[in-house]
């Protein structure tokens, strides 16, 4: 129930049950289920297909991305062949995206800041970094990512001057972006490990930026 | 028609959702009837309007990369510069004008 809002009574003609909440994500758990189970029963999929692609999905991870980033930072030559071809730099690590969509990595600079969003669903490069955090998926940050970019990332504590331009990179067909951040002031003669360390998910999303501390 | 890093474009005006026809579509609103800045040739990809009804999308479609003024797509909203991408299959393009 919400707060200072008890629901022992029937408002005008309609009651509040917390169904409307939670309902959804029960219709699509039962739509999920039910797809399936078809496809399984019609040897469309194998139920070993179903359970693969769940290990598969996850043994990714954001550190995955963090190697990456870190290796750019260090090896200028890993860094070109990131921008050219990111799916080519990824295998180079063993970090394997033979089954995704393109993924192209985006470069921040001392002038332009990248922020990714998918405004029609939830694109990611789910190959490198896992699953999307709820709030990427979420309608609140898709809409508010277009709309007030600078105000979004105020709320991730990302405050950039405004000599920097924000570009919004809104995935609407067949990429996934990978934003390379900038590498920290303080981190001169540091390990590629201890790079990696401080490449926080959002960072390779945009609405942060990684920290020496 | 093609298009190449730098060619000005406008994305079609058009609202397939609107026919009653049941359809696919990957241009979000915002864009639509807006004109941008090709940055990036992304490749050639099947078409998702047809790929989504389990029809092969043949030939493929140009991909762009398209940057458009946020400011021009949500007036009133910017502070300091600020743009934003969109990808755009080649069908929802056509010219934009030169500046």
């Amino acid at each position: 129930m919400s707060e200072g809002h008890h629901h022992d009574h029937i408002h005008a003609g309609h009651d509040h049950t917390p169904h409307a909440v939670q309902e959804p994500r029960a219709e699509f758990r039962r739509l999920e289920r039910a797809v399936r189970e078809l496809l399984v029963a019609k040897g469309v999929i194998g139920q070993d297909d179903v359970r693969k692609q769940i290990e598969l999905m996850d043994s990714r991870n954001p550190a995955m991305g963090a190697r990456i980033v870190a290796r750019a930072w260090m090896d200028a030559g890993f860094k070109k062949r990131l921008l050219d071809d990111a799916k080519a730099a990824a295998d180079e690590l063993g970090i394997d995206t033979s089954n995704s969509a393109a993924v192209v990595a985006l470069e921040n600079t001392e002038k332009l800041h990248h922020m990714v969003v998918c405004t029609l669903c939830s694109c990611y490069p789910k190959a490198i970094l896992g699953i999307p955090p709820a709030w990427y998926k979420s309608s609140a940050y898709r809409a508010r990512a277009v709309i007030e970019p600078r105000k979004v990332l105020a709320e991730f504590g990302t405050v950039l001057p405004d000599d920097v331009e924000i570009r919004v990179v809104d995935s609407t067909a067949d990429m996934r972006y990978l934003v390379l951040p900038r590498r920290p002031a303080g981190t001169e003669g540091w390990s590629e490990d201890a790079l990696a360390a401080i490449v926080g998910r959002d960072s390779m999303i945009g609405t942060t930026v990684p920290k020496a501390n | 028609m093609r298009f190449a890093p730098g060619d000005r474009v406008r994305v079609r005006d058009a609202w397939p959702e609107s026919t009653g026809k049941k359809v696919h579509v990957r241009t979000p609103h915002f864009v639509r009837g807006h004109v941008g800045t090709v940055l990036r040739v992304m490749g050639e990809f099947a078409n998702p309007e047809e790929l989504a009804f389990g029809r092969q999308g043949l030939p493929k479609l140009p991909l762009y990369m398209v940057e458009f003024e946020r400011e021009a797509l949500f007036p009133g909203t910017s502070y300091g510069r600020e743009s934003l991408t969109a990808d755009i299959y080649a069908n929802w393009l056509e010219p934009g004008e030169q500046i």
